[in-house]
């Protein structure tokens, strides 16, 4: 089917299946689960990922004419965006056959919701200095520590956990990876309430939680090579939008911006051509770096410049709207007020803009790296976390 | 869509890099044009006919290809006629004229454009008369493209009737004339057609895209050897996060030359909205990174025989050659129906 048939079958299928906001029953997981089952029924679930592991095999073309297609929608499946951005790609690249075949398919049905388990108080920006520790049993694993910043995880049946395995070593060189089973008796999920006033993350604290080794993604003490494959693939979803629905519904957007002020003056005008302007330069960045991966071209550390441009792009349009809409959009709950308390989390989630620019520099640059005074000490003998 | 450059057009962009770098490398800029060099720019590789219709001689290639010839003579600031007779060029396919399309092709003829708004009148004779205050490449082509009236005239640059003044430029590496017509000569070759405005704007932004890309690589190659306080300056993040910035800038500038290069060969419909992104955007990233670029040289990038001020003073020429940036900002206003 070439991109355009594709494109229009997409859209109609959209058009019969995207719930209306007004039939919400109550429990939206619910619903997502439904929506998510009945687009992988569809073949629009897994467009790209391998059929042998219950994707559609297809290529970054009929990737995009979805995606063109879902752009006038906004789908119900943020819950899944963890895993299908993040997780399961992670999976595909780096998990046994035996986990494929037991984790890709559900996950693509939306039958298990994922997170992902690597930021710690102690270790945000400097992740590998992660404390959580996973001490072998025979058979199984047994880990404790905590976790944090973690979106998804109070619905999550499974969640990618980085964790400690050897403190004797640098602290790069002693990590694991593990699939963890969010419902084992030992897992705590506390939701923590963002500048938004909204619970989209939460903490995890593990007690004496059992892993069996079959669930271990990739070598002992490899973990860290694995998460780099994560953060990634984390950084080109986040830049590409996984599972972010479109521009539809933003009340910061030009479109809507263009409706509710007023553009008979100049300066307003200006305003938003400047807005165009940034917008249209990032988006076709990221399809630049869609046809480069079609072509075999792996974007790499690039994904991280995208990264950083969106966040700066959605900083910026939130600030501009409620500049250009005055006092009205900081009271009464209005939207641009909510659009303002949540477009921080982009510069920060994934990865701050800092650490961004640092990826940039180095491996796209390869400019010198900064000196690291802990790059050879053993873990155990680093002043990290609540470890004196 | 098309975003990415074809086999083809990667060879094309080796053979162009290949022959500047041994003959017109970013040191010898500040010599100015160099007739010998150009004509074998246009001999051995047949720039100068690369986007003239196979019919007149040319390669018949298409802006997608222009786009990756004119990043290369941008990166070395090749000085010259080059831009100027490719404007020339863009104007003459929209309005073909056999014997100029077949000289410009066959690199004998270097020409110019004016630029829109050019206050030249033809009497009944067809001589014309008229001031164009700032013409690129002036002193350098054989022949200027002017419309008078509602047509497009062609006129020889030696003969009587026209004075030619050099300008004192910003931009020592490519000349601009003052040319006064006091009935001068001219060929009618008919009406301009539409777009062309836009074609310069892609074609410009083909060449900012390239100094930019350059002063770029020209500060981060520094930031790898200059020590200070013990380390490279790269590995510090003051000077990191901003180079980091800075390829932001370029890969996006990459992004949107590409599309509006597509845009000019296979969607008229876009093109108008392409060029406009192309000038608003690249222009000013251009510059941006030119001038970030001579201020992490530190001192050295202030002095007159550092190249800095060369990239400097090219990207702001280049961002006000068509015309004060507020007007593609304005256009692009327009075109969104503000």
């Amino acid at each position: 089917m070439n991109p355009a048939d594709y494109q229009r079958a997409a859209r109609d299928w959209l058009e019969r299946n995207v719930p209306s906001e007004g039939r919400a029953d109550g429990d939206p997981i619910a619903q997502a689960k439904d929506f998510m089952a009945r687009l992988y029924d569809a073949g629009y679930s897994g467009i790209t990922w391998p059929e042998r592991w219950g994707g559609q095999g297809l290529t970054q073309e009929e990737e995009r004419a979805f995606a063109a297609a879902a752009r006038d929608f906004t789908l119900p499946i943020y819950v899944f965006s963890i895993g299908l951005g993040m997780t399961g790609p992670t999976l595909v690249d780096r998990g046994t056959d035996a986990q494929r075949e037991r984790f890709v398919r559900p996950l693509l049905r939306g039958e298990e919701i994922w997170c992902q388990l690597f930021s710690e108080p102690g270790a945000g920006s400097d992740v590998a200095s992660l404390q959580t520790r996973a001490e072998r049993d025979g058979d199984d694993w047994i880990v404790n520590g905590q976790k944090v910043w973690t979106s998804v995880a109070q619905h999550a049946d499974w969640g990618l956990l980085l964790a400690r395995t050897n403190v004797d070593v640098p602290k790069h060189k002693g990590l694991t990876m593990f699939v963890v089973d969010m419902h084992h008796p030992g897992v705590t999920v506390r939701p923590l309430k963002d500048m938004s006033g909204r619970s989209n993350f939460n903490e995890i604290f593990f007690d004496d939680v059992h892993i069996p080794d079959e669930h271990r993604v990739g070598d002992v003490d490899d973990g860290w090579s694995v998460a780099v494959t994560t953060l990634l693939h984390e950084r080109l979803s986040i830049s590409a939008g996984v599972g972010m629905g479109g521009q539809k519904d933003n009340p910061a957007s030009l479109e809507a911006l263009r409706r509710t002020v007023d553009t008979s003056d100049p300066l307003v005008r200006d305003e938003l051509v400047e807005l165009h302007i940034r917008s249209r330069a990032l988006a076709l960045f990221n399809q630049r770096l869609a046809q480069e991966t079609e072509a075999g071209v792996f974007p790499g550390a690039r994904g991280s410049a995208a990264k950083l441009l969106l966040a700066e792009l959605t900083l910026y349009q939130a600030d501009l709207a409620t500049r250009l809409a005055g006092p009205e959009s900081v009271v009464g709950g209005h939207p641009l007020g909510t659009v303002l308390s949540t477009a921080p989390g982009l510069a920060l989630g994934g990865g701050t803009n800092e650490i961004m620019r640092n990826i940039v520099g180095d491996r796209v640059l390869n400019l010198p790296p900064e000196p690291r005074v802990d790059k050879t000490v053993p873990f155990k003998d680093l002043k990290v976390g609540t470890q004196a | 869509m098309k975003l990415v450059p074809s086999q083809e057009q990667r060879e094309l962009r080796a053979a162009v890099r290949d022959f500047l770098a041994a003959a017109s490398p970013p040191a010898k800029a500040r010599q100015g044009h160099d007739p010998e060099v150009y004509a074998r720019l246009n001999g051995e590789l047949g720039l100068s006919g690369l986007i003239v219709p196979e019919e007149y001689g040319g390669a018949g290639a298409g802006f997608a290809e222009l786009a990756v010839a004119l990043e290369e003579t941008g990166a070395v600031l090749l000085p010259g006629p080059f831009l100027a007779t490719v404007f020339a060029a863009v104007a003459l396919t929209r309005a073909p004229d056999k014997e100029l399309l077949a000289g410009i092709a066959e690199g004998r003829v270097a020409a110019t454009l004016a630029l829109p708004g050019a206050d030249v009148t033809a009497d009944d004779t067809g001589r014309l008369s008229g001031t164009l205050p700032q013409v690129l490449s002036g002193m350098e082509a054989d022949v200027l493209l002017v419309t008078a009236g509602s047509a497009l005239h062609a006129v020889d640059l030696t003969a009587e009737g026209v004075t030619r003044t050099p300008l004192e430029t910003l931009d020592i590496t490519r000349g601009q004339a003052r040319v006064v017509l006091d009935g001068a000569p001219a060929r009618t070759l008919g009406e301009p057609a539409d777009g062309i405005a836009d074609r310069l704007a892609v074609a410009l932004a083909a060449e900012q895209l390239g100094v930019l890309r350059a002063a770029l690589d020209a500060i981060v190659g520094y930031a790898k050897i200059r020590v200070a306080f013990g380390r490279y300056i790269g590995s510090y993040q003051g000077v990191k996060h901003k180079l980091a910035d800075m390829h932001g800038k370029l890969e996006q500038a990459e992004s949107i030359v590409r599309y509006a290069a597509w845009a000019a060969d296979e969607a008229p419909d876009e093109l108008p909205g392409a060029a406009a992104l192309a000038q608003a955007y690249v222009g000013r990233a251009c510059f941006e990174v030119a001038r970030d670029s001579l201020l992490l040289h530190g001192g050295i990038g202030y002095t007159w025989e550092h190249d800095a001020h060369l990239y400097f003073k090219r990207a702001k020429t280049d961002e006000v050659l068509l015309g004060p940036p507020r007007l593609h900002r304005a256009r692009i206003a327009d075109l969104l129906e503000l």
